[in-house]
Order: structure tokens, then C-alpha cells, then sequence
């Protein structure tokens, strides 16, 4: 997309403006000149030629982030395209992802980074901030060439698919990074403890027959990899964290001084494991981590409220129908998310009373920004002017078909759901077709 | 059979955990009546003339496909056998344009076995026919389940208010869930046991009590039920050796005496002889696993009949 700003004024007036950044939650207008924030503030005034924006009864924040996305391209364009999940990021409110590195081939070396910020401009419906993989060939080997994939635009390392198995390797990377001051993202899952696993240990695999994924398939590593980035002082991220526990030694840690983050799925605090009885045994309802517990719902809702977690990612994982339409033990792991996290969000926590609308905001905005060390995530006065415009009255029904991703895997279909994104401003222009 | 098939409206037998006490009556009532047709001397009537079921069976199977097959054989349905190994699954096709394939030529039932839990309920979302699950994993087997539940009628004249121990390898097996549901439905009162490396962490959540000795389980049970212990889970060092699971489980004569002086044993089969059960006991008179068998077929043909006169004559 072009970094250059549009050479215009725009007025977005009237709305409730929310920056967890500058602690602001004011009914007030927005004043965009050449594709950055000027003032907000009550009743402005502009003379000359301008856009004007009504966004009356709407809340404006600053652009959404979701760090966790698969775009699917290189390799997989029959999944998503670069195209197809950047409408899809529009369509959903965000402003900015961050996408995985396991495409085929995966994202570890220059020139791979370099194709996908190339399509991605070429289609600027949002802006990409490519992650690398960890490991050459996500091999969970050798170390990638993580310096020229940083020159290159990578802003993590990550062989997210996969966990970095390898204590050796890990605490490379972690000591590694450091060098260019990004963050290690960890998959965070024993593969020895999952081993044929496909949804949650518990009660209802117990009752359904299938093999389980136990909640210590996750903590082990976060555990382990707490301790080496304490040791190497280096910056740590826990990708779709899924349990207490995980969570509580996360909060634990980082009371004692580590440098470590994480995110959850709004799909890990709205739907437990029970979901794969109910759904039929619904391939939807099959991803990793698996859906968890109600007891671990309550504990990430928790984390969610207290500050503990950074960020809410979607964690969009597009399959081709085609490999989703089977049984579950054989169907991928993954489900699409962008087009529903705002809408899951606004109604499930908001709605429900298990953290604020500015809270919210922060873990969309503000919170990933800071996690990735990326531009945006603020309204101040001289940011770009990336901006979301929500509808908190707006009734959104979830129909897969209308998706603007390829993919059509969320087990949300048919809900309906109070509160929707209605458009996005890059750089100060509107992108796309806006809601209401 | 007058009035028996009032409580039968489904079209599919997918699991017992979607059964209520009445239905399972209904079966086991049913199929109380089938039973003399094997002590005749010609062991065939014309109650599935005409129809057509299809035995799709994608896991190896001996004693529940052969049980199957004589069930539709001596109800006169025409049958048709498909497995995993040479059809067209093994071939690249997808399980469900298989069953789409299956249903273009119009059967009445369908009669599934697989080794993924939930695909007997993905078919019967798919499928006009009725489908019957034979086993889905280590889901359910209801079949099973209800010729258990006939064979523990048969000999405590009742499943309320009983006793039931089922030993073994409680995580893989389908045999024990089915079990368990149809047993709590009509009143028993279940105990589980086995090593803890096969008991599921939460398998108290399925409404059973847990023992992790054998001893324990069976003390004053009325039915003795020991679970097939796989070979291939040692493998995955679920337990270290046939002897120590024989050491810990294996159900002797002497340790069969803290059961009731009443007691039955049973097993649904294939059995490990000298693993999970001795022989004096697997052959001995508490023994009443040749019974489940021929039960099986009696079973068979009441579900086969309730299914498929639901959806035929009936409305014609």
C-alpha cells in the first residue's frame, strides 16, 4: 500500500472517540490532514475543501490489529490469497495483520518476506507486517536468517503451526532476536504430549471417544520457555494462549520482570470444549490449541480484565472446504476469524460485562501494537491515521458465504451478534465499502 | 410385536447416549421375540423383504459385521458389503462422496463401521437411509451395548438396581461408553477400572465410579465385564508389559470370588486369553460370552427391523 498520505483534509465528526493510548473516551471530532491525525476535539471547524464523515451514535478508534493471521500465500492461494485476507481484514474492522510464516514454502529468507509485502501493496485494503519463521525450513533446526528478513519488513519470529520443540534452538532465538529488538512468538504445544490428540482432554473427549489434547501440552512449554527468556532476558510472546495455567505463570513471570506477552482467540473465551459434542462433532470446532474448559474460559475472561493479556489475535486460519467437508479425526486443524472477532468481541465481552469498550479497544489496538512494536494502535496528533469506525447497535449475523475471505470454517454461523465494525480510514481514505 | 414399536420414531442408531430408558426397552423387548427364530429349523422370515442394507465396514471386523450379516440374512433383506481395504476410499475417495455414491443406489440402511468417532453421524446427516452405528472409534458401539444389556436381562431378570464392573483399557474402548450410558439409563450402578495410563482424566464426568484396582471394582458385582486390551497401546508404553497388565487386571478365578457368588463375566470380544482374563475363567460357568454372541444376532435384527419398518410400509 502506499505510505505516501492522500493530500486531503477529513472530518470525522461526531463519534465517540476511544485511544487507550492517550487514556481518551470523549464524544469528540477527528481532524485527518495528509493522512495524519491533527486534533481531536469538540466541534471543529474546517474552511476549504474536506471529506466530512458523520459518524454520529458510531465510536472511532484507532486502527485494529490482529497479530495472528494466515494469509496463506505463497503456496496455498487455494486456502486464501493475500488479496482475499486483506478484504477479509477490511471487512472485519482491522486496519493491520501480522501473518504467519508457515506458507509453502515458508516465510524464512528476504525474498519470500519480499513477495508478500509486494502483493500486499498491491492490494492495500490493510497493512501486512510479515513474521518470520524461527527456524530455516521450520525445520525447528538452525536458526533463520532472521537479520535479512527483519530489513526486509518481519516484525516476529515464528514457527507458529509448529512450536519451537528444541530448548537449544529456542533460547538461540530468544538471545538472537534481541538484536533487532523483536519478539520470539511461541506455538506453544508439546507434540510428544499431544501426539494424536485432536480436540481437549476432559470430560467431553472422554465422552466423544476422541484422542486428547491435554492442557500440560501447552503449560510445559510456556513453562519452559518463561524460564530461557528469563535467562536470556529476551522478549517472549505466547501465541492463542488457551489455559489458566499458562495464564497464571505468564502473570507470575512477568511480576517478576520477564519480558513476556501473550494473546488469546476470541473462540478460547467464547466457545469450550463442549462445543464439539454439541456441533456434531463439527470440523469447525476443531483447531489448535483445542477449545478448552469453561474453568479455562473463566481464567483467560479474567486475564483479559486484569491487563495480563496483551492482545486479542483471530488466529484466521483458512481451509478450502473441500479439506474441512470430512470427519474431524482427519480434517485440519483451524477456523477463520477475521470477520467475526469484532462483532464476538463487542457482543461476548463487552456485551456481557467481562471487560470495557476502551479495554477492548486497547487489546485490538493499542495492546498488539505495543506487543510487535508496531506504528498505529493510537490517535495521537501525528500518527497516520489509521482509524476503525465501530456500530455498537448493529446487528451482525454471521454468514460464511458473505465472507470476504475464501474460506468459509467458523463454527459462529448463524449467530447473531450485537455491535460490528462499520469501515476503516488507512492513511485518512476510507477503505472499501462501510457499513450503515 | 404388536406395540413395541410405539417408542421407536428415529431414523438413525447412532449412539445409546441419545436413547432414553424407554427406547432402549423397546429394543431389547423387540428383540426378545427375535431370539426363538434361531432355534428353528428354518431361521428366516420375510419381515425385511425387499429391503436393501449396505455393511460398510472401513475397520476389520469378524464377530460385528458376521452378527450383522445373519441378522439381515434371517430377516430376508438384501445386503451389501463394502470394506475400508479395496473400495474406493483407499483409492482417494472422500468419505463422504463414498456415502453420496452409497445413497445413489437407494438402500434402506446403512450399516457403518469406522475408526473415527462421529462419522455414523456424519453420514446420517448426509443420508437419506437410515444409518446404524457398528463402532465409531472409541465413541460408542451401541449394538453392543444393547446385546450386553439383553444377555444381563436374560440372566438377572433385570439392569436396575445392578452392579456392573468393566475392567480394562477404558480410554480406547467404544464398547465401555455405550455401556455406560445404556446402564445408568436403566438404573445400574457402574464401576470402571484400569490402568491409569489408559482412564481417561475426567472419566468420572460419564456418571460412573472409578477404581484403579481390580479388586475394588468388583467387590459384590453382579455383572463382570473385562475389556479387549489392544496390542498396539503397549507400543505407545501405556502399560510396559502383558504381564503386569495381567499382574494388575487380568481377572483369575480367585479374584473373581470378591465378585457376588452370582456374578456372570462377560466380554465383548475378541478375547486375550492369559491377558485380560484367564481361561478358567473365560471358560468357566460364570462365563456367559458365547451367549452375548448369539445374542447379538437377536439384537441385530430387532434394530434392523425397528429402523427400517419406520421408513417403509408404514407410510406406504
Amino acid at each position: 500500500m502506499s505510505e505516501t498520505p492522500e493530500n486531503t483534509t477529513v472530518l470525522l465528526r461526531g463519534g465517540r472517540v476511544i485511544d487507550p493510548s492517550q487514556d481518551l473516551d470523549t464524544v469528540a471530532d477527528v481532524l485527518i490532514e495528509d493522512g495524519r491525525v491533527v486534533r481531536i476535539e469538540g466541534d471543529i471547524t474546517v474552511d476549504g475543501e474536506h471529506t466530512m464523515i458523520d459518524v454520529t451514535d458510531r465510536v472511532v478508534t484507532p486502527g485494529l490489529i490482529d497479530i495472528h493471521v494466515h494469509l496463506r500465500e505463497p503456496g496455498q492461494e487455494y486456502k486464501e490469497t493475500v488479496a482475499s485476507g486483506l478484504r477479509s481484514a477490511a471487512a472485519g474492522g482491522f486496519t493491520a495483520v501480522a501473518c504467519m510464516a508457515n506458507t509453502a514454502p515458508v516465510n524464512d529468507n528476504r525474498a519470500i518476506t519480499e513477495l508478500i509485502m509486494t502483493e500486499a501493496a498491491r492490494h492495500p485494503y490493510a497493512r501486512v507486517y510479515p513474521i518470520g519463521t524461527v527456524s530455516k525450513g521450520m525445520k525447528g533446526e538452525e536458526l533463520a536468517p532472521v537479520g535479512e528478513m527483519v530489513e526486509a519488513g518481519v516484525v516476529a519470529i515464528s514457527d507458529d503451526g509448529l512450536p519451537v520443540m528444541n530448548a537449544a534452538l529456542m533460547r538461540r532465538a530468544l538471545q538472537y532476536a534481541q538484536h533487532y529488538d523483536i519478539p520470539v512468538v511461541q506455538h506453544a504445544e508439546d507434540l510428544d504430549l499431544t501426539a494424536d490428540g485432536v480436540m481437549h482432554e476432559g470430560e467431553w473427549s472422554a465422552k466423544l471417544g476422541l484422542p486428547g489434547i491435554p492442557g500440560v501440552s501447552e503449560d510445559v512449554i510456556v513453562a519452559r520457555d518463561l524460564l530461557l527468556t528469563d535467562d536470556t532476558k529476551g522478549r517472549y510472546h505466547v501465541a492463542h494462549l488457551s489455559t489458566g495455567r499458562s495464564l497464571r505463570m505468564v502473570r507470575e513471570a512477568r511480576r517478576l520482570g520477564v519480558r513476556a506477552t501473550c494473546e488469546v482467540s476470541p473462540h478460547h473465551v467464547i466457545l469450550s470444549d463442549r462445543h464439539v459434542a454439541d456441533s456434531g462433532f463439527h470440523t469447525s470446532a476443531k483447531m489448535k490449541p483445542p477449545l478448552r474448559p469453561e474453568s479455562d474460559i473463566e481464567a483467560l475472561r479474567e486475564g483479559l480484565a486484569d491487563g495480563t493479556i496483551d492482545a486479542i489475535a483471530s488466529d484466521h486460519a483458512p481451509h478450502h472446504p473441500n479439506e474441512k467437508d470430512t470427519q474431524f479425526s482427519i480434517a485440519p486443524f483451524g477456523i477463520v476469524g477475521l470477520e467475526t472477532t469484532v462483532s464476538l468481541c463487542l457482543d461476548r465481552l463487552v456485551g456481557e460485562g467481562v471487560i470495557s469498550l476502551p479495554r477492548l479497544v486497547e487489546l485490538l489496538s493499542t495492546g498488539p501494537a505495543r506487543v510487535f512494536g508496531l506504528p498505529g494502535g493510537s490517535l495521537a496528533p501525528g500518527q497516520v491515521a489509521d482509524v476503525t469506525v465501530l456500530d455498537l447497535e448493529r446487528t451482525v449475523t454471521v454468514e460464511a458465504s458473505r465472507f470476504e475471505s475464501q474460506a468459509r470454517n467458523t463454527p459462529f454461523e448463524g449467530w447473531e451478534l450485537k455491535g460490528g465494525p462499520v469501515g476503516t480510514l488507512l492513511a485518512g481514505r476510507p477503505v472499501g465499502a462501510w457499513h450503515g | 410385536m404388536n406395540g413395541v414399536e410405539a417408542a421407536w420414531n428415529r431414523k438413525d442408531l447412532l449412539g445409546i447416549a441419545d436413547l432414553d430408558a424407554e427406547e432402549i426397552v423397546t429394543i431389547l423387548d423387540t428383540a426378545e421375540s427375535f431370539s426363538e427364530i434361531a432355534d428353528r429349523p428354518i431361521k428366516k422370515v420375510p419381515t425385511l423383504r425387499g429391503k436393501t442394507v449396505i455393511n460398510l465396514f472401513f475397520e476389520p471386523s469378524t464377530r460385528t459385521r458376521s452378527s450383522f450379516e445373519l441378522a439381515e440374512k434371517r430377516l430376508s433383506a438384501d445386503s451389501l458389503n463394502f470394506s475400508g481395504s479395496g473400495s474406493a476410499l483407499s483409492k482417494g475417495e472422500s468419505l463422504i462422496d463414498t456415502a453420496m455414491n452409497l445413497e445413489a443406489m437407494s438402500p434402506d440402511l446403512v450399516v457403518i463401521r469406522h475408526q473415527h468417532p462421529g462419522v455414523p453421524h456424519l453420514l446420517a446427516q448426509r443420508l437419506d437411509s437410515g444409518v446404524i452405528n457398528a463402532g465409531d472409534g472409541a465413541h460408542e458401539h451401541p449394538t453392543q451395548a444393547l446385546l450386553d444389556a439383553f444377555t444381563i436381562r436374560r440372566h438377572k431378570g433385570r439392569i436396575e438396581g445392578l452392579k456392573v464392573a468393566i475392567v480394562g483399557d477404558i480410554t480406547h474402548s467404544r464398547v465401555v461408553r455405550s455401556n455406560i450410558h445404556l446402564l445408568n439409563k436403566l438404573g445400574a450402578e457402574v464401576t470402571v477400572a484400569g490402568p491409569r495410563t489408559l482412564m481417561p482424566p475426567a472419566m468420572e464426568s460419564l456418571g460412573v465410579r472409578v477404581a484403579h484396582d481390580l479388586e475394588s471394582a468388583i467387590t459384590g458385582a453382579d455383572v463382570v465385564m473385562m475389556l479387549r486390551v489392544q496390542f498396539e497401546r503397549q507400543a505407545r508404553s501405556l502399560f510396559p508389559s502383558n504381564k503386569e497388565y495381567f499382574d494388575l487386571f487380568g481377572l483369575t478365578p480367585e479374584r473373581l470370588e470378591a465378585a457376588h457368588p452370582e456374578a456372570i463375566v462377560m466380554h465383548p470380544g475378541p478375547m486375550n486369553r492369559g491377558i485380560e482374563i484367564s481361561s478358567k475363567v473365560a471358560d468357566g460357568e460364570r462365563s456367559v460370552i458365547l451367549e452375548q454372541v448369539a445374542n447379538g444376532v437377536a439384537v441385530r435384527m430387532a434394530i434392523l427391523y425397528l429402523l427400517a419398518s419406520g421408513r417403509g410400509t408404514d407410510k406406504e
